[in-house]
């Protein structure tokens, strides 16, 4: 499935299960391997992708992803974008706390992925869900 | 700054009219001003080629360097100027080949003469000046990125890691550290411990002037990197001033093993290892 | 679902993880294990993770999970064979795999589990000198 990817394009990826959370892994590498991150960096952006799908799974009710190559004229990049319409996130710069988790986890998948990568928005609301953006340069 | 139609249909027809005398004439004078570095071969068949693109580029209508049309005429350009940048002639050298144009031109425009002689040699003048400029912005272009590339490898060269003693590795950091070295640095070092298969590891910092927090930060995440992955650093060579700012900027090296100099480093690991102690078993829980 | 392999080798039981795992398959092996281990008496786990690219806190958390168990059912775990990257990834996510002994390679590792068990048997015969002699 990897070979075939119009980097023109987005690449979307429903996340409905776990199986969806490794298509996203697999997706990301192989984008991430397009723009010809380093090593440690397709690692660095597989380990957030792999946190944030299951995040969007496990606590937004499954959503969707979507990763895009971008490029600021100096230097390429993949961008992912997590979206979800569950209940959104009740206290952010808790949630944003090493070690915090509403869901028996390490607590480690927001603020960990945020190490991860260069760039990292949040957006959350009660109403319309969670929508994470990050974005990883090559060098 | 492009040339008009009939400009361009007569600097083709001037240029294809006598081709085997341009392109001698041409060579010549480029031969003259690189003295010999490049053979009469390779010259040659440089001319030829822009010869050949200049013409083709003149017969289909107006001669603009920007142009869509003029791409293989901008190939030729980069082409020769990538090659020079490459075997390391100067940007005299380089652009001389473009300007030798314009002597070949004075002496063709002169000879057939014309009532628009002056007009069209100031017009190819123009059209060599443009070429010229752009051959020089694509030598620099190549010599930026043949920097940047030995940037690159010589990050590459001041990083070795040594194996020292079967199952222990060393890196003897030597001069300033800054993020993207500690991390090229550490990487490999990392690298090492697979690929040697070697438990230990050594970070040798006698050489290193200053550390800054980022940079012990780096060094710290190698070691916790390392433990994950089943190896053990130890850090020598800290020079007075560099704990003065471990301590001064707060940084926790915490349990992490720290020997004065590489060699107490390596008896250390011995030691660990048993192989000074040899009546005992070899243990490696430490 | 796809299950992963677990091999027994003498006194070790050998865990190759060679593909990416979906959340279920961790938790499967990491129940997997437990039942093996019971079931064969062996003293030793090794899990190989040279073939993964990556380890997000979710299987992290299964390592951490399966050492403790094994812990419990008197079997050392060691993990194997982690990639530089994905060990310096980790560090970055903030995950130290508390509790877990690993080591560069399943040679190694089984070095580290013989050694393990070596002291084992030296600690109960400190504890009980006469434990041959007072045999009956």
């Amino acid at each position: 499935m990897t070979a075939g990817i119009d980097l023109g394009q987005p690449q979307a990826q429903s996340v409905r299960s776990d199986e969806d959370v490794v298509r996203v892994r697999q997706l990301v590498r192989a984008v991430a391997v397009a723009v010809k991150l380093s090593l440690v960096d397709q690692t660095k952006v597989v380990t957030a992708a792999s946190e944030l799908a299951r995040n969007t799974l496990v606590y937004g009710g499954g959503g969707s992803v979507e990763v895009t190559v971008v490029d600021n004229g100096r230097r390429k990049g993949v961008q992912i974008v997590f979206a979800d319409s569950g209940p959104g996130i009740a206290d952010l710069d808790l949630a944003m706390t090493d070690g915090y988790t509403s869901g028996g986890g390490l607590g480690l998948g927001l603020s960990g992925s945020r190490r991860l990568v260069d760039e990292f928005q949040i957006e959350t609301s009660t109403e319309t869900g969670t929508r994470i953006t990050v974005t990883k340069w090559s060098r | 700054m492009a040339l008009s139609t009939e400009e361009s249909g007569r600097l083709a027809a001037l240029l294809s009219g006598q081709d085997e005398r341009v392109t001698t004439r041409w060579t010549e004078i480029v031969t003259s001003s690189l003295r010999g570095r490049l053979s009469q071969a390779e010259l040659r068949r440089q001319v030829q080629d822009l010869h050949r693109a200049i013409i083709t580029t003149g017969e289909q209508g107006t001669i603009d360097l920007s142009a869509e049309s003029a791409g293989e005429l901008r190939a030729a350009l980069s082409e020769l100027s990538r090659g020079r940048a490459r075997q390391g002639f100067s940007a005299t050298e380089t652009t001389v080949s473009i300007f030798a144009l314009k002597d070949v031109l004075a002496e063709l425009v002169q000879e057939t003469g014309g009532p628009n002689a002056l007009q069209d040699f100031v017009a190819f003048s123009k059209l060599v000046d443009e070429m010229g400029l752009f051959t020089f912005e694509s030598f620099v272009r190549t010599r930026e990125s043949l920097i940047a590339d030995q940037a690159e490898q010589l990050l590459e060269l001041s990083t070795p890691v040594v194996k020292l003693w079967e199952g222990v590795v060393a890196v003897p950091l030597v001069g300033t550290l800054d993020s993207a070295r500690a991390q090229v640095v550490m990487e490999r070092l990392l690298q090492t411990l697979v690929d040697t298969s070697s438990p230990y590891a050594i970070i040798d910092i006698t050489g290193v002037p200053a550390v800054d927090t980022q940079v012990a930060q780096h060094i710290l995440k190698t070691v916790v990197a390392a433990r994950l992955m089943g190896a053990d650093c130890i850090i020598s060579g800290i020079r007075p001033q560099i704990a003065q700012t471990i301590v001064a900027l707060g940084i926790e090296f915490g349990d992490i093993a720290t020997k004065a100099s590489l060699a107490d480093a390596l008896r250390h690991v011995l030691r660990l290892n048993g192989v000074e102690t040899a009546r005992r078993q070899p243990r490696r829980d430490a | 679902m796809e299950r992963v392999p677990i091999l027994k080798i003498g006194d070790i039981l050998l865990v190759s993880i060679q593909l990416d795992m979906s959340d279920q398959t961790a938790v499967a092996l990491q129940e997997d294990l437990a039942e093996r281990i019971v079931a064969t008496g062996c003293h030793g786990v090794i899990i190989d993770i040279t073939a993964l690219d990556i380890v997000d806190s979710f299987v992290g958390r299964m390592l951490s999970t399966i050492a403790s168990i094994s812990k419990v059912l008197d079997a050392e775990t060691v993990v194997v064979g982690m990639r530089p990257a994905v060990a310096i990834t980790l560090v970055e996510l903030g995950l130290s795999l508390n509790g877990i002994r690993t080591a560069l390679n399943v040679e190694r590792g089984m070095e580290l589990i013989a050694a393990a068990h070596a002291d084992e048997l030296d600690y109960q015969l400190d504890d009980d000198p006469d434990a041959e002699t007072a045999r009956p």
